[in-house]
């Protein structure tokens, strides 16, 4: 069984990932993630040196466009699914003490 | 002839010559949801006011003659990961149990305005991510050939639907067979269309750069009638494609006469199921005696696809569903301790297993240290494989193979071992990282009699050689649905 993972890495992929798991989760993404990283390794089989990274199917170039605003500010709209919201903003925890 | 044996197209044409009022469709199809829903549990929301109050305002229409498409009037189901105004859209998941979308997709006006009444949405896997429908936060879809048996996924609920008589066409979204391996598992007929055809404006993001919206109907027909509906370019996705041409119904046509086909050798070996793979060749050899030219071939890297799909998918998912954090939609946790906290524990209790799973992999993956050696060989990879297609293309018209490995699998069998759950998709996979239009349609039943898919894959932007070797073969066989009088005795079983 795979030890590749350890519990500092849980812990920092936990923080990027703005997750919170329990201790048996944890345990369980250990196995999880270590499984599917050896199966990954696989792609090390293929030599790709010289091969450029495809991200796009097609070419994809930037569009420019004039900036003028052809819409309102739909802030009603924006608001209308907020957990929670106050004077025409969304409401979130104090950040700042 | 009852309502419901109609097909899309079929039902629109009865519609026009008034024949058929839009209110007996909507009735029928409500009727049936009545009578099945509560075994198969296709749909996750319905509205039956609005549908009938839309039928109204599309009768009237079409009674004008401003609305004269082939599918005015016409119910249809959408994946509820597809945003509609004013109607729950939740993806099947608990972070978003309670979104009502103030802006409805590209995809879906795009049916509005050729009249298409919308019945509900369909049940999924949380967020696309699964191959079962049984993800889902809001419970599992049966399938109506058999209702011990999962109807795919993550499409699942729309493609039971069409089989199971509860709309006459549905939308569903394939990232990795999202749409063609359910179509497989419940006898219809699906296309995944080339990347950029369908704007995904308003499909809740998966993996955004393999994720295409596409049709799920009974036949070819079908399919190519609601693809020329919801394909369009769209300056709202960023990825859309200008094409040349929105035309794909002139491409039925039962005639294959000299059509190049392919078989990878590699898509036959060892994991295809004995029955999957001679109900595909016989549907090979039928499209060879009616003028193909059909060999075998070695496609290459077809062992890579699912690795490097799983890098990328999850990379992307894991910064796609960063937006869901408890502020500006979707579930907020009751109690917390600062803004941190709340994200973490409103993403912690509003996300399913596979899907955090999948953020936890594609965060990994992307994580400085392992970016070159997971995300970027991934993306690598991903290059070689559309060479090996383009290289393939260079000789084929097509490319022809099963849809999965199996029949659909029984209800509980497959979530236990995530990795072979991800082994199922071998055969679709590939045309996502390479942008392939792909389409499903049936070609017999297994001993059990559970349906089984031929996929059909062509090269960018060639759906209507696809369409018109699909519809060919279809010519030589008649729709078969399921024997929907045994769905209750599923239920008690």
């Amino acid at each position: 069984m795979s030890e590749r993972i350890s519990d500092e890495t849980i812990e920092y992929v936990g923080i990027l990932a703005k997750l919170e798991l329990s201790q048996e989760e944890k345990e369980q993404a250990k196995i999880d993630m270590g499984r599917m990283l050896d199966y990954i390794d696989k792609l090390n089989e293929l030599d790709t040196s010289g091969v450029e990274p495809m991200s796009h199917i097609f070419p994809v170039h930037n569009v420019f466009r004039e900036d003028t605003v052809t819409n309102g500010d739909d802030s009603q709209n924006m608001l209308a699914n907020a957990p929670e919201k106050k004077n025409g903003a969304f409401k979130v925890p104090k950040t700042v003490e | 002839m009852s309502i419901l044996s109609l097909t899309a197209v079929q039902l629109g044409q009865k519609i026009k010559e008034k024949k058929i009022s839009v209110r007996e469709a909507v009735e029928a199809s409500q009727e049936q949801i009545e009578k099945l829903d509560s075994t198969l549990h296709c749909y996750v929301t319905t509205d039956a006011k609005k549908a009938l109050e839309q039928a109204g305002h599309i009768q009237k229409k079409i009674d004008e003659g401003t609305l004269t498409g082939p599918l005015a009037g016409v119910p249809v189901a959408l994946k509820d990961n597809l945003c509609t105004e004013g109607m729950l859209t939740t993806c099947s998941s608990d972070i978003l149990g309670n979104f009502v979308p103030t802006y409805t997709a590209e995809a879906v006006r795009n049916l509005e305005r050729q009249g298409a009444v919308i019945l509900g949405k369909t049940n999924m896997d949380e967020f696309a991510m699964g191959s079962t429908t049984e993800t889902s936060a809001y419970g599992i879809t049966r399938n109506p050939w058999n209702t011990d048996h999962v109807p795919g996924g993550s499409s699942g609920g729309s493609c039971a639907a069409v089989a199971a008589g509860e709309c006459f066409y549905a939308l569903g979204s394939d990232t990795g067979g999202s749409i063609r391996q359910p179509s497989s598992f419940c006898g219809v007929t699906g296309i995944k269309p080339t990347y950029g055809t369908v704007s995904r404006y308003g499909l809740i993001a998966y993996g955004s750069s393999l994720d295409q919206i596409g049709p799920v109907g009974k036949d070819v027909a079908d399919c190519a009638a609601i693809l020329e509906a919801i394909a369009s370019y769209d300056k709202k996705d960023s990825t859309s494609v200008k094409r040349e041409s929105y035309d794909f119904t002139s491409a039925l046509v039962d005639d294959v006469k000299g059509m190049k086909i392919g078989i990878p050798r590699d898509y036959l070996g060892e994991g295809l199921d004995p029955e999957v793979k001679s109900a595909v060749l016989s549907a090979a050899k039928t499209l060879e005696e009616k003028g193909a030219c059909v060999e075998e071939f070695d496609l290459s890297l077809v062992e890579y696809a699912i690795p490097a799909y799983y890098v990328i998918a999850s990379a992307e998912a894991s910064s796609n569903l960063s937006r869901f954090d408890g502020v500006k939609y979707g579930y907020r946790t009751k109690e917390y301790d600062g803004l941190h906290s709340m994200y973490k524990k409103s993403r912690s209790e509003g996300f399913g297993p596979e899907v955090k799973r999948r953020i936890m992999l594609g965060s990994f993956v992307l994580s400085s240290g392992y970016y070159d050696a997971y995300y970027l060989k991934a993306l690598r990879t991903k290059a070689l494989i559309k060479q090996a297609f383009d290289k393939a293309f260079q000789k084929y018209d097509l490319i022809l193979g099963p849809v999965a490995p199996t029949t659909a699998p029984k209800l509980g069998k497959s979530l236990a071992d995530p990795l072979k759950m991800y082994l199922g998709d071998i055969y679709t996979i590939s045309v996502n990282l390479a942008g392939l239009p792909g389409m499903s349609v049936p070609c017999g039943t297994d001993s059990k009699g559970l349906p089984i898919g031929l996929q059909l894959i062509g090269d960018c932007f060639q759906e209507k050689k696809i369409i018109r070797a699909a519809y060919a073969f279809e010519q030589t066989r008649s729709y078969e649905g399921p024997n929907l009088d045994r769905v209750k005795g599923g239920e008690e079983a």
